[in-house]
């Protein structure tokens, strides 16, 4: 488990309010986590925010689980 | 037109969450005005409100976890949060739940709020100017909207009947009820959740309420004394925050399902001052009329008055001006008629202060007692109308008008009577 793992699954809970345990890598934050088109806005932001990172509007389209938030940012964070 | 009446309360204000504890501390005379410590407040004319007592719940304080999931309260601004624990209050004591289609699409909300969510645009402005538009949050917009709050309690609760909202100001909450009123008297609903909401107690609507030379600013040190409708010392209104809500019904809808049917919206007016954006109009005219055409569409005379909910704000202009205008409308009858400002206990609610006023009408009919003007000490005109200073009084109360006037000129008159008038 990575560094980036855990920080991603930190804000997925606190941004969704979910139990930690239903945040694994294959849930989908809306048909697993129960957000809706705005809070999967406000996630990529938080994501922004946390990582310091852009993530430009074509990736945040693509980013649906937490598995793609992890794999993106991963990527894309410098060490 | 058909009957409406008044079956569920809800209350979130300075002296507490809930009707009943927000009513037994308005008849003990306590005040709900207390130092602003939530920002800094050094530099502003004005650093007092009424604020809401944050808690746990007990005791009569506010805990917004019981009324709104912590992840929705985190998208909007408070008035909203408000709005969502009074109209739940008001619905659990109508004891109306409405779950089949038929009973949902019968069931409104009409909701206002005379300034929104101010705080929020706020911080939003300086998220943008210092961190630029990719930071603005996608709940910026629907979490500040002023209908928001009628959208949240209609996706709470299941009410698909007409999802409506006002805005005018202070006059806001009693043009809700009022309005709401008619929608059921015409039949567009069976059921309508009304009332006022206002979250305003931030630096940014503090120092624009003080621009106005609206605020009172000459009793920071003490706060509870700050509020004094018709006193010769008064020099403001105390801004306040919190929400009040009705459940408004049709008057068979009610008895055939049984409802406590708590009293009858029998009259509503409404007029223009077409004078001044803050001030009233000198003639107080425009009150006379909202408050003269809400007696001629209840079909009673000025007699049947028995107690009279006052805007009164404790500003020095417009609570003389009201006054003149109530003694003008009841002419012969203003001696003994009593009036009183509960805005001397609980501050000045904005949008939401018509709403919670009506509650207090309500209430003063079903306990058959007027509150008190707090801190009147020393009247600044004389008047044959009893202004029931400091101590609330027991009295005979079959109808009761409640006065609602705002910047821009707009004025609302809500005129309650009895259930068994």
């Amino acid at each position: 488990m990575s560094d980036i793992a855990d920080r991603v699954k930190k804000i997925v809970v606190e941004h969704l309010g979910v139990d930690a345990d239903k945040v694994t890598e294959s849930a989908n934050f809306i048909d697993d986590l129960g957000a809706d088109s705005l809070d999967t806005v406000e996630l990529v932001m938080a994501f922004e925010e946390g990582f310091g990172v852009e993530i430009p509007d074509d990736a945040a389209e693509t980013i649906v689980t937490v598995g793609d938030a992890i794999k993106f940012l991963e990527k894309n964070v410098s060490a | 037109m058909r009957r409406v009446v008044v079956t569920g309360l809800g209350v979130v204000s300075p002296l507490g969450c809930g009707v009943d504890v927000t009513w037994q501390r308005i008849l003990a005379g306590l005040s709900g005005a207390r130092p602003v410590e939530a920002f800094e407040t050094a530099d502003l004319p004005c650093r007092i409100a009424c604020t809401i007592p944050l808690g746990d719940g007990a005791d009569g304080t506010f805990n917004p976890d019981d009324w709104m999931e912590p992840k929705e309260q985190r998208k909007v601004d408070p008035f909203i949060v408000y709005a969502m624990a009074a109209a739940r209050q008001a619905l659990d004591d109508a004891d109306w739940r409405p779950t089949s289609y038929e009973d949902q699409i019968a069931s409104g909300v009409l909701i206002g709020s005379g300034i929104g969510g101010v705080g929020g645009i706020y911080d939003a402005s300086i998220t943008l100017h210092e961190r630029g538009p990719r930071r603005v949050s996608p709940f910026f917009i629907p979490g500040r909207l002023i209908n928001l709050a009628s959208g949240y309690v209609s996706i709470a609760n299941g009410l698909k009947g007409p999802n409506h909202s006002v805005v005018t100001a202070c006059s806001t909450g009693a043009h809700a009820i009022g309005d709401a009123a008619r929608l059921i008297a015409l039949g567009d609903a069976e059921v309508m959740i009304a009332g006022g909401t206002e979250s305003p107690v931030n630096r940014l609507a503090l120092a624009g309420f003080s621009a106005c030379r609206a605020l009172s600013t000459s009793f920071n040190d003490t706060p509870e004394r700050a509020s004094r409708p018709y006193d010769r010392d008064r020099d403001g209104f105390v801004m306040g925050e919190g929400a009040g809500v009705v459940v408004l019904e049709e008057r068979n809808h009610a008895i055939a399902r049984g409802a406590r049917i708590y009293a009858e919206v029998v009259g509503y007016g409404l007029s223009g001052d077409a004078y001044h954006i803050t001030s009233p109009a000198e003639d107080g005219d425009g009150a006379f009329r909202c408050m003269q055409a809400a007696l001629k569409r209840a079909g009673l005379s000025p007699a049947d008055i028995d107690y009279i909910n006052a805007h009164g704000t404790s500003t020095p202009v417009g609570d003389e001006i009201e006054l003149r205008a109530v003694e003008r409308l009841l002419g012969d009858n203003a001696r003994g008629t009593l009036m009183s400002s509960t805005k001397s206990s609980i501050g000045h609610l904005l949008g939401a202060a018509g709403a919670v006023e009506a509650i207090f009408g309500v209430l003063a009919i079903r306990d058959q007692i007027a509150p008190a003007t707090l801190n009147l000490d020393n009247p600044s005109v004389e008047t044959d109308i009893d202004l029931v200073p400091h101590e609330p009084r027991k009295a005979v109360i079959g109808a009761v008008l409640s006065n609602s006037f705002g910047f821009g000129g707009t004025n609302a008159s809500l005129i309650l009577r009895h259930p068994d008038a």
